[in-house]
């Protein structure tokens, strides 16, 4: 695979500019609360700033190759190196994670959760950001585990001191979860790096090296770099931690989980468990197929168990990514590009859903749907906008959320060569009916919330009218641009497409079609 | 394939102009409108109605315009000669190879009903600056209302499935924002629920249908014709190619008409359509007659080749089509007897009707089907709005026929006028619209050997007379009854749009409605009448003008080498054809030296004594229904009031129509209570006490494991320094986790070992 160098500072500078906001904030004494939310702020703009120059350089009519590559010693004992790069694949979920993180930040202007603190947890987020952009950029298998694994940290501390009453239960489950996949991850990589005679860790390298590695072999390597990634994804059944930690996390967290970090999984079998090991890939697809529909229903039917909104929206990602795990079963380059696009999509709406939730629970002290009701009456642009996010989620056509989920249904009706067609078009059935049910539980979700008169505010304790205020000003600048690309890319899908689409093909060009 | 490029070069070019070649504009004017009505509608001095008006308006105008250049255009085409669609495409989207179009396909059937979506919808939104002023969300409404429209018109000139799907789904959006309009109430919103969800259960079959159809079709359509398999066009073609494998293309036609089934409201998911009728009166008239429940049976109409060949249309027997038509005729008309909402009669009506049309559809009576939407959409329009008029003006925001209205032809002349001529022209008596429309459809029934389902479309036609005059009966003649006597009920139905100026208005008792709802309803009334004149069969060939402006000639197209890239219209040349327009071969026979695009269809001749059959079952039915509404509402006769108390037998099927045959049970409390209660929390125990049971079941074996290993080797074993050390960090760890100090280590032990014993046998296994 050629890659094209110029330019190759730039990752590494989006990459770590905010580990220099980090430095600065510990520099900075604690009593300064605003010049600390200053720092912060200017350092995710910057970032963002140098996130959109690259996309700005990028050769979108080159999205296959890899681009700015850099290639530097790192780890020569085991023939680790600092190789980064992105192409079409990682270039929109780099950039997401920017834009994320930005928003995040803004919104924690008015925000900072309990117990305070704004210096340690904004130095988290932007830790966080390093870790993000770093497993989107890395090109070499190691480089990519200990980004993969820098992302756990301060999402732990994130959802164990800022989390809400079950938070130590919350941040260990999903912090020993994700470490035990990651173990089996690493154990699959070393596997990978000796099997292919322990020349190098470098993706690309392995791409061209790992399909001669014997078929059984290929097997057990994937497996244990299935449970890694479906960890992280969540796949059904390895998704218990999620509900917990999405429902104790603070709503940073939350958004940040469901934005980014649920991607860091799938990203992970397209960028490598796929090309690295095709011959495994097609003994595993059906059944990855078969544990994403079960997720498609099993997590529609825990929404309908919930009777906390922010732990439907939970459950609600556990199906949405069922859809996108079905996506790449396929082992199409069709199937991957829907996936890819569902990643995103799913990464704004859930994540503007979490916010929501977030804000909800600032106004009503709760988030018990029961408790809740007529806020199209209270709060009209808080109904509207949620309801609007609803719509989305639930895959209505000309929002983003349609152009993940249609397709990758529309891809399970023919999946790659080699696969078995009927099977997958049963799998397809079944994510159809999944868009039954999640049309279900969001609709009754809203309807509950939403329409209906106001409930008698004094039956949720503390909140008085004035705490039932519409949406404020952080609010509306840290949500725009969320809606706006939820309407753009439901609009104009091809701007994603675009650029996912040659690199999708470049990737999957092993599978042949 | 260029066999006929010489004689191609005789037929006549066919004459385009801009409103065909603009016709993506008609929908794309209600969505801008849309747009602004939420951006700054509220600042308006008309709070955005204006701008849902005018966008009708000039939907309207250009439909209109597009329908006379499309029969000018069939009127330059040689007789034998192929209408082409005025087809524009642009590329959307690609992926993996896959290019998603978007565009516009302009033919006969598109004009039509683009036509009459954009007028109903015009005056529907004219009535509703009258019917809903001083409503609390006057601007959504209207915001809602045009996007509706907007989506429906979308649909209709799609050239593509992806963009027919948008327009449907857009559709549902906005009858769930219609229907439940006013939303503080629970039963609205509920219906609105109800609405979505039930088409949302029926759009399981489009997502599957038309991606088989999509990768079935593909590689032909490439081929051939140079489109994706996503193309109407392209899909219309490649079903009568020859092609297709006879059970995908069954599968499809089914998948698809499930679809149908859901947004049409065919039996067994019309249980929607009556609930429907909790949205404001404008929003019924618009969903009932042009948009959302046509939108199914248009489905159906214009992807008809994949019907025709996977269901076996013409063919011995019945099909699914007709079945479910005939069914969907029948129990729907018995249930419009025991209804005492007015909307809600008119609701079943529109579900029995709907029947007549995928009756039509499923026996080869393409034409008369689509005919049948054109006139349904003028008189049920009128008759809803007649059904606003009389709430609005006379029983005080009330629907219930038995207890507010009675006796209201003397105060309301104009609405009692435009309701009769409405109801007779839904009767199908001559020479009302219905008229042209119905009897077509049921004559064609026989005519191609239906005999069973002509017999069921007879009976379809007494019911609809009787409860059509019963209910009429109870409306406008008799005595006045409650609100309508005067009598003030505060708990109506409507009550919650009760509003300042609607006070002033209810002082004056029972009165006609204003012109701004009155004009609408007296235009309709005269397309009721008029409309059908336009496919009159009665008067020969010479008056079946929708015949030869709308129906797609069967006539097979020779097709150049794939033509026409973003932004081009499609060309097509036609061979002159003449030794094939003596026998179509198109549905009956593989084409040879081209494509088709419409099978060949049969039109039964029309016989004035088979229409006065049908008009005597209508009359009867009307002198029926009369003298019983006679004797049980106004004499109460004794023979006849409580009888359904007295009669064991009646009573049941009293209540078993009252109870909708039990389907909305089975559908709430049985198929959605279950999935929403017991099974979800079955599936949310399972993940609670089975996933993370196990989870928390090999923490605590490994925890007691690591107690022993602890007590048993480590105290004994290692020193005192790693003990000491080893108890510090555990004070610390509990110290930090008051609460879950257990867990902490559980899951570091179980993680931890699992993860070191799958290590080692991946390594084992590798080397």
């Amino acid at each position: 695979m050629n890659m094209l160098q110029e330019n190759n500072w730039l990752l590494s500078v989006g990459t770590f500019l905010p580990m220099f906001g980090v430095v600065v904030l510990m520099l900075m004494p604690k009593a300064q609360d605003q010049a600390v939310k200053n720092v912060a702020l200017i350092t995710s703009i910057a970032t963002l700033a140098v996130g959109i120059y690259t996309a700005f350089k990028f050769d979108f009519d080159q999205a296959e190759k890899l681009q700015f590559v850099a290639d530097a010693q790192w780890i020569s004992v085991i023939k680790s190196s600092y190789l980064i790069g992105v192409d079409g694949i990682s270039l929109p979920l780099y950039l997401l994670s920017m834009i994320i993180t930005l928003l995040v930040v803004i919104y924690s202007l008015d925000h900072v959760p309990n117990p305070g603190k704004p210096k340690a947890f904004f130095a988290l987020l932007l830790v966080l950001q390093t870790g993000m952009a770093g497993t989107f950029i890395a090109q070499d298998l190691i480089l990519f585990f200990v980004f993969f694994e820098l992302v756990l940290l301060p999402m732990f501390f994130l959802i164990g001191v800022w989390g809400g009453e079950q938070r130590q239960y919350a941040s260990i489950k999903f912090f020993l979860y994700t470490m035990f996949g990651s173990a089996l991850m690493l154990v699959a990589f070393l596997a990978l790096f000796f099997k292919t005679g322990a020349e190098s860790f470098s993706i690309p390298y392995l791409i061209e090296n790992g399909g001669s590695i014997a078929k059984n072999v290929q097997i057990w390597i994937f497996a244990g770099m299935f449970v890694g990634f479906a960890v992280k994804v969540p796949m059904f059944p390895f998704h218990t931690w999620l509900p917990d930690a999405h429902t104790q996390a603070p709503t940073q967290g939350s958004v940040i989980l469901a934005a980014i970090l649920l991607k860091l999984g799938t990203y992970g079998f397209v960028r490598i468990a796929l090309p690295v090991l095709p011959d495994a890939a097609r003994e595993w697809a059906p059944y990855i197929g078969g544990l994403a529909v079960i997720g498609i229903i099993y997590g529609a039917l825990g929404c309908l168990a919930q009777t906390d909104m922010k732990r439907l929206i939970a459950f609600s990602s556990v199906a949405h990514m069922g859809f996108v795990m079905l996506g790449i079963s396929t082992l199409t380059s069709f199937g991957v590009n829907a996936a890819m696009f569902g990643m995103v999509a799913h990464g704004l709406i859930t994540g503007m859903l979490f916010f929501i939730a977030g804000s909800v629970k600032e106004r009503y002290h709760t988030l018990e749907i029961s408790k809740l009701g007529g806020m199209l009456t209270t709060m009209p642009r808080l109904g509207w906008i949620f309801g609007f996010c609803a719509m989305a989620s639930l895959g209505l056509p000309g929002l983003a959320g349609f152009w993940g989920e249609f397709p990758a249904i529309l891809s399970a009706y023919n999946p790659a060569e080699g696969l078995n067609q009927t099977v997958f078009r049963v799998f397809m059935v079944i994510a159809a009916l999944g868009t039954v049910l999640a049309a279900g539980y969001l609709l009754w979700m809203f309807q509950r919330i939403a329409f209906g008169t106001a409930k008698d505010s004094s039956s949720h304790g503390h909140s008085s009218s004035d705490e039932l205020h519409d949406v404020t000003t952080f609010e509306w600048i840290a949500w725009t641009p969320l809606l706006l690309g939820i309407l753009v890319l439901g609009i104009l899908p091809n701007l994603l497409f675009s650029v996912l689409d040659p690199a999708v093909q470049a990737t999957l060009s092993v599978f042949g079609g | 394939m260029n066999l006929f490029a010489k004689e191609s070069e005789v037929l006549a070019p066919l004459a385009t102009g801009w409103f065909l070649e603009h016709a993506w504009l008609i929908p794309v004017v209600p969505a801008i409108a849309f747009a602004l009505i939420i951006l700054i509608g509220k600042r308006l001095p008309m709070k955005g109605s204006e701008l849902g008006v005018l966008s009708m308006v000039a939907s309207l105008v250009l439909s209109a315009g597009a329908a006379y250049q499309w029969i000018q255009r069939v009127n330059s085409a040689a007789e034998e000669q192929f209408v082409t669609p005025v087809i524009k495409s642009w590329s959307w989207w690609q992926s993996g190879g896959l290019d998603f179009g978007i565009g516009q396909h302009i033919d006969g059937l598109s004009i039509v009903v683009l036509f009459v979506v954009a007028f109903i919808s015009t005056l529907v939104q004219i009535y509703s600056l009258e019917y809903l002023r001083g409503d609390r969300r006057y601007t959504h409404f209207f915001a809602a209302l045009t996007l509706f429209s907007g989506g429906m018109l979308a649909m209709v000139l799609a050239d593509n499935m992806i963009l027919f799907l948008l327009g449907w789904e857009i559709m549902g959006l906005c009858s769930f924002l219609l229907i439940g309009h006013w939303w503080e109430e629970d039963a609205n919103s509920r219906a609105a629920l109800k609405a979505f969800f039930t088409v949302r259960v029926g759009d399981i079959g489009l997502l599957v249908g038309i991606s088989m159809l999509y990768f079935s079709a593909n590689e032909w359509t490439q081929e051939n014709l140079g489109v994706s398999g996503f193309s109407i066009r392209g899909i219309s073609a490649w079903a009568l190619s020859g092609e297709p494998n006879s059970t995908v293309i069954m599968i499809a036609a089914i998948a698809l008409f499930i679809a149908s089934i859901g947004k049409s409201g065919q039996f067994p998911l019309h249980t929607w359509l009556p609930d429907a009728m909790a949205g404001p009166t404008p929003v019924s008239s618009l969903l009932h007659s042009s948009t959302m429940v046509v939108a199914g049976v248009f489905l159906v109409a214009r992807l008809y080749p994949v019907f025709f060949v996977g269901l076996d249309i013409l063919g011995s027997g019945g099909n699914l089509i007709m079945i479910i038509g005939g069914i969907t005729i029948v129990i729907s008309a018995a249930l419009a007897f025991v209804q005492n909402d007015i909307k809600r009669v008119l609701a079943y009506s529109t579900v029995s009707q709907l029947g007549y049309m995928m009756l039509g559809l499923g026996a080869g009576a393409w034409l008369p089907a689509v005919f049948h939407i054109f006139t349904h959409a003028f008189f049920k329009a009128c008759l809803f709005l007649g059904a606003g008029s009389i709430s609005h003006s006379a029983s005080h925001h009330s629907f219930d026929m038995k207890r507010d209205m009675g006796g209201l032809r003397k105060v309301m002349p104009i609405t009692f006028a435009t309701w009769i001529i409405s109801t007779l022209a839904l009767c199908g008596v001559f020479p009302f619209s219905g008229f042209f429309s119905k009897d077509e459809i049921i004559d064609n029934v026989g005519n191609n050997g239906y005999n069973t389902f002509m017999i069921i479309g007879l009976l379809g036609a007494f019911m609809t007379a009787a409860y059509m005059t019963r209910a009429t009966y109870l409306t406008f003649f008799g005595e006045p009854r409650g609100a309508s006597a005067g009598h003030a009920t505060h708990d109506a139905h409507d009550a919650h749009a009760t509003h300042d100026a609607h006070a002033i208005n209810d002082l004056h008792g029972p009165h006609e409605s204003g012109l701004l709802i009155t004009v609408p309803l007296m235009i309709l009334s005269v397309l009721a009448l008029g409309s059908g004149f336009l496919n009159a069969t009665p008067f020969g060939e010479s008056w079946e003008r929708m015949k030869l402006w709308v129906e797609p000639r069967a006539i097979e197209v020779v097709v150049d080498a794939p033509s026409g890239g973003p932004g081009e219209s499609l060309i097509v040349n036609l061979p002159s054809a003449e030794e094939s327009h003596s026998k179509s071969v198109c549905g009956s026979a593989t084409p040879e030296t081209g494509v088709c695009y419409a099978p060949q269809l049969q039109h039964a001749k029309f016989k004035w004594s088979k229409a006065m059959i049908s008009m005597a079952i209508v009359f009867l039915g009307i002198a029926i229904s009369w003298i019983m509404s006679l004797l049980l509402f106004t004499k109460r006769d004794p023979r006849l009031v409580g009888l359904t108390q007295r009669v064991k037998v009646l009573g049941l099927g009293h209540n078993f129509l009252v109870k909708k045959y039990y389907l909305d049970h089975l559908y709430e409390k049985v198929i959605v209570h279950s999935v929403a209660h017991p099974i979800s929390r079955a599936a949310y125990w399972f993940n609670q006490n089975i996933l993370d049971g196990i989870l928390h079941g090999f923490a605590k074996s490994t925890r007691t494991i690591s107690d022993w290993v602890y007590k048993n080797v480590d105290q004994r074993v290692v020193d005192s320094t790693v003990n000491n050390s080893a108890t510090f960090t555990k004070s610390v760890g509990t110290a930090a986790q008051p609460t879950q100090s257990g867990k902490v280590s559980q899951y570091g032990a179980l993680l931890f070992s699992a993860a070191a014993i799958a290590a080692l046998v991946l390594v084992i296994i590798n080397t």
